[in-house]
């Protein structure tokens, strides 16, 4: 990563969203969803790992809007990535296919922060195993910026501009027992 | 983990790694085909010494679904016939690029060597080594049985599993024991004692000469191949006393837990070790261990060859 480029304006380290924003940011989300996707068949796969309860939380507030039973699984990119060999073998994360599957289905992927897009790659290649959607749409909580690849998301939690150095740490009720955004300024990943 | 020698210095925890990881892989895999681009760019040399169908096309499979180009090399036609030795075949594939060797070799502790010698920095499979191991074959039947047995998640606790046949000579049983210990089943082993290695002291099993006994509501029944090849030396009197006191037939299989299940790691020879009902039979898993082969060796292969070649 190069290290030493320039901050633009990025806000100063600590929490930048608490449970109730994020709470808040899902269910907005979960409203615009209802909105551009009226009448279409939607299947909502979480990256793991972050991503893949963020997609429960934005099915379940679909659901209590008013819109029934959504489908909703994850979809691991591990072995699409195109930085395996830069770190030791990563464990494999679960792919959960939802029953249906997800041909001619709009298939809206879901990750907790959009970075690089590389990732968002990755998943697009994995999906491609998976089936043949009509459409495919991304939602993020959280966009920090320094795109590599030219990926953007469709629906975004919040733009937090970052400076490459700083880390975007996403944590979830499910996987972390709280539910915070926070930036610090560490070591680059 | 750097290369799969052994079962029996896996830790738990790196054998629970290769499992869910199968896991993960057979659910992915699941329907038509498909292929991962993982290990594209990699090369994996398949180096056979002795004659295998199903653990060479396995492993074959299993890279080539990970996008790995496959080399095979069987002693058989090639320059070992002509008495080239395993440095000599070592280097040349070192210098063929081999990212990865998958070795069988009639010699126990050919893969250790091949592994530790210095004269490779290829990772290592172990495919068979003698009398010794099979590490991906116990590997296999563990998750065969995990699946069926434990949901697929977990380890083996309290798992029965009884192993018939030819132990003396069998290194699947070998690779088993220690396999089967490590994740928490109980194993007993059941032959004539004559096929039973002398001394046992150190394995994690018991013994019964007694399958009759043994298969008493056992979770898990393993028969082993009589090795008619290895059978120079009279082990017992004949085929057909061993089929009756050793083989597997539907009087013997009622005896086992009602969820219990029939594996065998294949060639199977119908009629001695098993009866053919039981072969075909609902509780045989004989077709889920083969296919469930190509996951595991997957999984080996991707935590062997998927990372940064150094530790960083």
């Amino acid at each position: 990563m190069a290290p030493n480029k320039e901050a633009r304006q990025s806000p100063v380290s600590g929490v930048l969203l608490e449970a109730a924003d994020i709470s808040r940011i899902t269910s907005r989300i979960a409203h615009e969803i209802i909105e551009r996707t009226a009448g279409q068949d939607v299947v909502l796969l979480g990256i793991p790992s972050r991503g893949a309860p963020l997609a429960h939380r934005i099915a379940q507030r679909i659901d209590e809007i008013g819109n029934s039973n959504i489908p909703v699984g994850s979809i691991d990119i591990t072995l699409h990535r195109d930085d395996l060999r830069l770190k030791a073998p990563r464990p494999l994360q679960e792919t959960v296919i939802p029953t249906g599957g997800i041909d001619g289905k709009l298939v809206i992927l879901v990750d907790d922060v959009l970075f690089s897009g590389r990732t968002v790659r990755a998943a697009l290649d994995a999906l491609s195993e998976v089936g043949r959607p009509a459409l495919v749409q991304l939602a993020v909580l959280v966009d920090r910026g320094h795109r590599e690849l030219p990926i953007r998301a469709d629906y975004v939690g919040k733009n937090i501009p970052t400076s490459l150095n700083q880390v975007v740490k996403v944590n979830l009720h499910e996987i972390d027992g709280i539910d915070q955004v926070t930036l610090s300024s560490g070591e680059s990943r | 983990m750097k290369h799969l020698l052994s079962t029996q210095t896996l830790e738990k925890q790196d054998a629970l790694l290769i499992l869910d990881t199968a896991e993960k892989l057979s659910r992915i895999s699941d329907g038509p085909i498909k292929k991962l681009p993982t290990l594209r760019g990699r090369t994996i040399v398949n180096l056979f010494y002795e004659d295998s169908t199903r653990t060479k096309i396995s492993f074959e499979a299993a890279a080539k679904r990970l996008s790995a180009d496959v080399l095979n090399f069987s002693a058989k036609g090639s320059s070992v016939s002509k008495g080239e030795s395993l440095k000599d075949t070592a280097l040349t594939l070192k210098a063929m690029g081999a990212d990865a060797i998958v070795v069988r070799h009639p010699a126990s502790g050919a893969a250790h060597l091949l592994a530790n010698s210095g004269w490779i920095d290829a990772n290592v499979v172990n495919a068979g080594d003698g009398t010794h191991e099979h590490p991906t074959q116990a590997l296999l039947d563990a998750f065969t049985i995990r699946r069926q047995l434990r949901e697929g998640s977990g380890d083996l606790s309290g798992v029965r599993v009884v192993i018939v046949g030819d132990v003396l000579h069998s290194r699947v049983a070998r690779s088993n024991v220690w396999l089967l210990h490590t994740l928490g089943a109980k194993v007993t082993l059941v032959a004539p004692p004559t096929l039973i290695p002398n001394n046992l002291s150190g394995w994690p099993a018991q013994i019964d000469y007694n399958l009759d006994n043994a298969i008493e509501d056992a979770d898990v029944v393993m028969m082993l191949r009589v090795q008619q090849e290895r059978m120079q030396a009279s082990y017992f009197p004949s085929i057909r006393e061993y089929s009756r006191r050793y083989g597997l037939d539907i009087s013997r299989v009622n005896k086992m837990h009602k969820t219990g299940i029939v594996m065998h790691p294949g060639p199977m020879n119908r009629g001695i070790e098993i009866s053919s009902e039981i072969a075909d039979g609902a509780r045989s898993m004989i077709v889920q261990q083969v296919q469930n082969g190509v996951y595991v060796r997957m999984a080996v292969l991707y935590l062997l060859l998927g990372g940064a070649t150094e530790e960083l």
